[in-house]
């Protein structure tokens, strides 16, 4: 896959501006993935369907262990559906899709690179034109925060932009979709919150349609356009809901807004386990 | 705008710091004055048991005698080093060569590991020094039998840590790899071997000491050149002073080749945990 850069004009407008009529950026349709682990099967996917549209940003919130991850490997073709289709802007995921950001929940950042630099390898394994993956660079390193730790190694850095150097490096291609695993999973809280506004002003900015998996329930309301509730193993979409909020989110009017909290509990609810999760 | 000009800055970060000329010096001087006085302990307990007469000139020479043979004899001990040390490079150089081919060969395919790595383990199970009279009868009295037994001896540790260091890559790393569309070349070159490093490193350094103990054992074994045999012939002349500068001009190629090693990991890996600046390992 190349040539991914230079769709800035699609990527980086209005995100309903983009939004074709029915494009989907993500089709996830009747999917199971069946693991086989010793003699026994385990069904981590049951029959689920998930569609995300363009410049959507669309939450998966479930209990450890519910197939959220499993969900994300689909979409970016780590992984193939024991049935079902998995499709990403109508074209069949058959297997790793170069057409896709990534961020685990660890940074896996390379330990010999530096931020600047681990930036600049997706850029490099691309084939990105040089100067124009530098001025890409710099552009996110001002967006992200990261300016004056450019030259720092990962082991100087705190897990926090670590984890903005991962986002700088899944955003450099301007992806048309960025897929999160866990993104802030391993943070402290503070950092966290802190992420989650850089977060959401960032989609608001790029436009890209963003999937992200958590299990902090909060983080999904405050971050998404709709949010995909999972049930227990063997995964499913029990419900998704759209939330009320506006596209321009301030963190703590946010958390006081009564359709936060009405949209929180109903998904404490749904995972039936009020207040024991998050 | 970044939300780091309104909220509190990032934290965690330690500046990235490139010591002064001085404070090079002083961690140098911190670092060595421990070795060197033992060293020099060790060195006075020699010189005294020799002065005092308490143990026979014959079978420990010296302190003085010894260097005197060191400086009397520098063009012969010079000249057998040299065949000593060309032997040992180039059994080791070929050593890594083979050993990080083998390494990546068993990693990356598994029916190269399953045939390679119990033969490997079982060869290694064969003491070298046992087989190198043999290599005398196959390949003479010259370089080559020398050279392959430093190659063999050294072969072991470089395959074992290269394999760890293949092996050792972040599973996310590669599946990140995989999204950005990287082949299987680009995967190796930018993340697997840069990764394999550090590991590489720690098996090279006993690597190169054992390619030294190789290259000598093949000159004890046969052969009229080189420090295993100038000790062979000092120790059949009962020449102790020479048996002594012998075995101090091979400790010194040994410890010169390990710091070498060193210094190329140092200057290859400035990222590695092992070459982090001392204030943030060291608690006082």
């Amino acid at each position: 896959m190349t040539g991914a850069h230079d769709q800035a004009g699609v990527l980086d407008g209005d995100p309903a501006a983009a939004d074709g009529a029915t494009a989907a950026a993500v089709r996830i349709e009747d999917v199971s993935v069946r693991f086989r682990a010793r003699k026994t099967e385990v069904l981590a996917l049951d029959d689920t369907t998930l569609r995300v549209g363009r410049g959507e940003f669309v939450a998966i919130a479930g209990p450890s262990g519910c197939g959220k991850s499993t969900l994300l490997k689909l979409a970016a073709g780590l992984l193939r559906p024991s049935s079902g289709t998995v499709s990403l802007f109508d074209s069949e995921v058959t297997g790793p899709r170069a057409d896709i950001g990534y961020v685990f929940q660890r940074a896996a950042l390379l330990e010999w690179r530096t931020a600047r630099r681990n930036i600049a390898i997706q850029a490099e394994i691309r084939r990105m034109d040089t100067g124009a993956a530098n001025r890409r660079i710099d552009e996110l390193i001002e967006m992200t925060g990261l300016a004056g730790f450019e030259d720092a190694y990962p082991h100087e850095l705190s897990g926090g932009m670590q984890q903005r150097v991962a986002l700088c490096r899944a955003l450099l291609h301007r992806p048309p979709v960025l897929l999160m695993d866990e993104p802030f999973g391993a943070l402290d809280a503070l950092t966290r919150e802190q992420m989650n506004v850089e977060l959401h002003r960032i989609w608001r900015e790029t436009g890209t349609t963003i999937l992200l998996v958590t299990h902090s329930i909060a983080e999904a309301v405050y971050l998404a356009g709709r949010v995909a509730v999972m049930s227990a193993r063997p995964g499913r979409v029990i419900e998704t809901l759209d939330i009320e909020l506006p596209d321009q989110r301030d963190y703590a009017a946010t958390m006081s807004d009564p359709a936060f909290a009405a949209a929180t509990n109903r998904i404490r609810r749904l995972l039936g386990a009020e207040g024991g999760i998050d | 705008m970044s939300s780091n000009t309104t909220a509190s800055p990032p934290t965690g970060v330690t500046p990235h710091a490139r010591p002064a000329a001085s404070a090079r010096a002083a961690d140098l001087v911190d670092r060595s004055w421990r070795p060197l006085a033992l060293l020099l302990a060790l060195f006075l307990v020699w010189w005294a048991v020799t002065v005092t007469g308490l143990i026979q000139p014959y079978l420990v020479p010296s302190p003085g005698a010894t260097i005197e043979t060191l400086v009397d004899n520098s063009g012969y001990l010079i000249q057998h080093t040299w065949i000593t040390t060309l032997e040992t490079v180039v059994g080791f150089a070929l050593a890594v060569a083979f050993g990080v081919l083998a390494a990546v060969l068993i990693v990356y395919s598994p029916t190269a590991e399953k045939t390679l790595y119990p033969v490997l383990l079982f060869a290694q199970v064969i003491p070298k020094i046992a087989i190198a009279p043999l290599f005398i009868v196959w390949l003479g009295f010259g370089f080559s039998p020398k050279v392959l037994i430093a190659i063999l001896i050294a072969f072991f540790p470089i395959v074992i840590s290269m394999v760890a260091g293949l092996r050792a890559v972040d599973p996310e790393m590669l599946e990140l790899a995989a999204t950005m569309g990287a082949g299987p070349l680009q995967t190796f070159g930018k993340i697997r071997l840069p990764a394999s490093l550090p590991h590489l490193f720690s098996g090279l350094k006993v690597a190169v000491t054992l390619a030294v103990t190789g290259a000598v054992v093949g000159e004890f074994v046969g052969g009229n050149e080189g420090l295993g045999f100038v000790i062979l012939q000092a120790n059949g002349n009962i020449d102790t002073p020479m048996l002594f500068a012998g075995l101090i001009v091979m400790s010194f190629v040994g410890v010169v080749l390990f710091f070498l090693i060193e210094l190329a990991e140092k200057l290859l890996l400035p990222w590695h945990p092992s070459r982090r600046s001392n204030a943030a390992t060291t608690a006082f």
